[in-house]
């Protein structure tokens, strides 16, 4: 058997591994990059990437047919299409592109990528199985990078007809009848993608509100614009069962038991952690379960055992998992760090998007004030068409320190990383009313809500 | 089924509201009859209020902090069986009610009629170290950066910066000088902390200034020498404290005041300075001032007159254990005719103790130390100790308090009169 002996092997090459592994080679550590698929993981492959490129697709598509009619801003198009087939080609390029990327960034940082699955002998050494063979990796220290996949509703098991977020990005053709189980944001993002898309979508949610984690003011602009859309709701509805020949769903829900025909059915339910099929039994981890406990430098309870991104306990998101690798690369290179963030900023590519940083005002335990600016007031927002939200921030009342923005509307998405910075730095909301934005843009709505607290908003 | 509503009971005589301590249900829970639902605390001590009905909890008024009013609504549970007729009868069960002792006609106010809820003070601010979103020090990444590098605390480093802050400055500050002496001295200490004053703060609060207001005070410091009583009190402890309990020096004092009230029945009494009528008390209700968390209590050693000096040790013991723990009854914090107070120890040379109005005088207990005492022939060294007394002017003349003090003194330092018969009248 091969064996291979380096300082460090990071097992899962997704937006939390590739970025360990290269910043620790590029910092002189000797690194070897352990990916059963393909690099990039979830987010790149099967997750982020080609879902904002369908729904940026879906978006021009739905746009253009809109236009047809109602003629907005005086643009009419007549006659447009869609050619789902170059759809999926251009986010197969796209992804391409991006993995390509990555692969010559590990190249030219000089990380050694090992293709295969890899599974702990014991906490300093990984056997890595591919279709050649098997190699034996001896390390000082290991990175658990193994991310998650979609999780399973039970007796709704996927395959056939029944998708999983990763199966819907590579449909060969939007279904015309789609039943979407679970109104998260992968499940509404994706919903509302194949409804602009020509889908007949039907969302179903066992609880009595979409996106539940948010308050309704939050997402009152996204119901309004999944009933434009001609989405069904189904809230307070759960799945009874599945006829794949009938391709019926049966749903209990406040009315008792109906059926739903679908010819798809799209399961987003959550994600669950890859924390098995690897080994760790041996190595008697500490779970947080289902989750890897760590501590602020990423540190499993083993020695030299490091966990990042999905597999320990926090929000499941691409740029939390990166943050933490950088953690671990520079504790790992024998820098000081620690992953002390004061917010992981978390966006809902719905329509409108919705992008909440720090806390929500019902997660504070200081006494706070908030203050609310309506995109209706907002000219960027009245030039673009588009008036539908607002942005809000909240401070503690003592001393205005920010302690969440949050904002639904047009395109918001892109005032996510304004919002963290003025958290993240430990800004006053004076700070923020204080600083120039620039006109005419959304972002002036961020200003105006500040000084809507602690003066006068000019145009509120 | 019936959903019934449960108000606060009365839970001692005089007390208006009641500061919600401790849910000990929450909605939903099932509850049976007798099991305690919740905590109150009033100005006097902590009370479980207990279900007086079987069934599922609906509805709670308030959470803990929160001051209610007495009859004010506190619970709704929903109970088999039909509603109660017009809901005449109270039904949480009041616990034992707080029977009023005999005693001096104190003046019974009704209370005023407190609206059913009170909502406390908003938490203090007390900005010493500011914290961001996700609850650690206020400070830029980039200065969390290095203090991680110079292995520097955050939370010691004192922020400069708006809000409080911590600037890069802030930490070169710290680093080149640590946290107490910046170049040019002392750090000026600017934090400024509220405290509200509520519940039995404000309660002792309240009862000082009063004292203080109406009762002109005199106090009276005099020597004891307690050779003697120490001798005896040891020789009672080798011989009885491991079966009886160790004996303190205030079971002696307790004894000395109920023989010397007997000579100076106008000492233990009380003043209702309303009705200019003063009543003298046959029996020895003595107070014993308590410092708790919470604050000054004072439980009251009840017929104090009766009991021996191991019977009154273990019963101060017990009243002082039970104020600290605040499950002190109402009726043991109520009625007392004249108080002792004693800082132990830390007792110092001299106090002028302010008396628990109504009565009209209180004994305070000094540190007892060797002393050199003259002889007359020689300097010999004598455990000494001062009592400090006060007395309420306008009913207790000089001459009547010096007298009393006087008796005291003379028991304490013969200490068989304390305990064989003496008088012969």
């Amino acid at each position: 058997m091969t064996e291979i002996r380096t300082t460090l092997v990071v097992i899962g090459g997704g937006p939390g591994g590739y970025v360990c592994a290269s910043r620790a080679a590029r910092m002189g550590v000797d690194t070897v990059l352990v990916e059963r698929d393909r690099l990039g993981g979830t987010c790149l492959n099967v997750g982020c990437i080609p879902s904002k490129a369908l729904i940026h697709a879906a978006g021009l598509y739905a746009t253009a047919r809109a236009q047809a009619g109602a003629a907005r801003c005086g643009v009419s198009v007549t006659g447009a299409t869609l050619d789902f087939a170059a759809t999926r080609a251009w986010m197969d390029e796209v992804t391409g592109r991006l993995r390509a990327g990555v692969s010559g960034l590990m190249e030219s940082s000089g990380v050694k990528t090992l293709p295969g699955s890899a599974r702990f002998l014991d906490g300093k050494t990984v056997e890595v199985t591919s279709d050649t063979g098997t190699i034996l990796v001896r390390a000082d220290h290991v990175v658990i990078a193994t991310g998650s996949r979609p999780a399973d509703l039970p007796g709704l098991p996927t395959g056939g007809r029944v998708l999983d977020s990763s199966a819907a990005l590579t449909l060969g053709e939007p279904p015309a009848r789609l039943a979407v189980i679970g109104a998260g944001y992968i499940g509404l993002e994706l919903g509302t993608a194949f409804a602009k898309l020509g889908s007949a979508v039907t969302l179903v949610e066992a609880a009595d509100a979409i996106l539940p984690q948010y308050d309704s003011r939050l997402t009152r602009p996204v119901l309004r614009r999944l009933k434009d859309l001609g989405v069904t709701l189904q809230l307070g509805t759960r799945v009874a069962g599945w006829d794949d020949a009938a391709g019926t769903l049966s749903l209990t829900g406040r009315d008792g038991e109906t059926t739903l025909h679908a010819d798809r059915v799209l399961v987003t339910v959550g994600r669950t952690a890859n924390t098995d099929g690897l080994g760790l039994s041996e190595l008697q981890l500490v779970m947080d379960c289902p989750f890897i406990r760590v501590d602020d430098q990423c540190r499993t309870s083993m020695r030299g055992v490091y966990a990042i991104g999905d597999v320990t306990p926090g929000l499941m998101l691409a740029h939390r998992a990166t943050a933490q690798a950088e953690v671990v690369a520079d504790v790992i290179a024998g820098r000081t760090a620690a992953f002390d963030k004061a917010c992981i900023p978390a966006v809902c590519f719905t329509d409108p998007e919705i992008v909440s940083v720090g806390l929500l005002p019902s997660e504070c335990e200081d006494r706070v004030e908030t203050s609310e600016f309506s995109f209706r007031a907002s000219g960027r927002a009245l030039t673009l068409d588009d008036t539908e939200g607002f942005v809000r921030i909240t401070a503690r009342a003592s001393d205005h320190v920010v302690l969440g923005i949050q904002a639904t509307g047009p395109g918001v998405s892109e005032l996510a990383a304004s919002f963290a910075l003025a958290i993240e730095a430990g800004l006053r909301v004076e700070d923020v009313a204080a600083t120039v934005h620039p006109h005419p843009t959304l972002s002036e709505s961020v200003m105006e809500a500040a000084l809507g607290m602690v003066s006068l908003a000019n145009h509120g | 089924m019936a959903e019934r509503t449960f108000k606060l009971p009365d839970i001692g005589e005089g007390i208006a509201e009641a500061e919600l301590a401790d849910w000990l249900v929450r909605v939903g829970d099932m509850v049976q009859e007798d099991d305690p639902i919740c905590e109150v605390t009033t100005d006097k001590a902590t009370v479980e209020i207990p279900a007086s009905a079987t069934g599922r909890v609906t509805w709670l008024a308030g959470s803990p902090g929160e001051i209610i009013a007495i009859g004010g609504d506190l619970i709704r549970i929903e109970t088999e069986g039909a509603p109660d007729s017009a809901a005449a009868a109270d039904p949480v069960k009041a616990p034992e009610p707080a029977r009023a002792e005999p005693r001096a006609a104190e003046p019974q106010t009704p209370p005023a009629p407190a609206p059913a809820r009170i909502p406390r003070p908003s938490r203090p601010v007390a900005p010493d170290l500011a914290l961001n979103a996700s609850g650690r020090p206020l400070a830029a990444p980039s200065v969390r950066a290095r203090a991680r590098e110079k292995g520097i605390d955050l939370r010691r480093v004192r922020g400069s910066g708006p809000a409080g802050r911590i600037l890069h400055e802030d930490l070169e500050d710290f680093i080149a000088h640590g946290p107490a002496l910046p170049a040019a001295g002392r750090a000026p200490r600017t934090a400024e902390t509220e405290i509200p004053v509520t519940g039995i703060r404000r309660a002792i609060a309240d009862r000082m200034s009063e004292a203080k207001r109406h009762i002109p005070h005199f106090s009276i410091i005099e020597e004891v020498e307690v050779e003697a009583l120490e001798d005896l009190r040891a020789s009672l402890n080798r011989q009885f404290g491991d079966t009886r309990g160790k004996l303190t020096l205030l079971p002696f004092l307790v004894r000395a005041l109920s023989e010397a009230v007997l000579d100076h029945p106008g000492i233990n009494a009380h003043y209702d300075d309303t009705r200019n009528v003063v009543t003298r008390h046959a029996a020895l209700h003595a107070g014993i001032a308590t410092q708790t968390d919470q604050g000054l209590m004072v439980p009251v050693l009840r017929h104090a007159e009766t009991m021996t000096p191991w019977q009154s040790a273990r019963e101060i013991r017990r009243l002082s254990d039970a104020a600290r723990s605040r499950k002190a009854a109402p009726k043991e914090l109520t009625g007392s005719t004249l108080t002792i107070t004693s800082l132990g120890p830390l007792g110092a040379l001299a106090t002028t103790p302010i008396i628990n109005r109504p009565e009209v005088a209180i004994v305070g207990v000094n540190r007892m130390t060797v002393r050199p005492v003259w002889t007359g022939a020689e300097f010999v060294p004598r455990r000494m100790m001062n009592l400090s007394c006060s007395f309420d002017h306008r009913v207790v003349d000089g001459w009547v308090a010096a007298e009393f003090v006087a008796r005291v003194k003379h028991l304490l330092e013969t200490p068989a009169m304390l305990f064989m018969e003496w008088r012969d009248d």
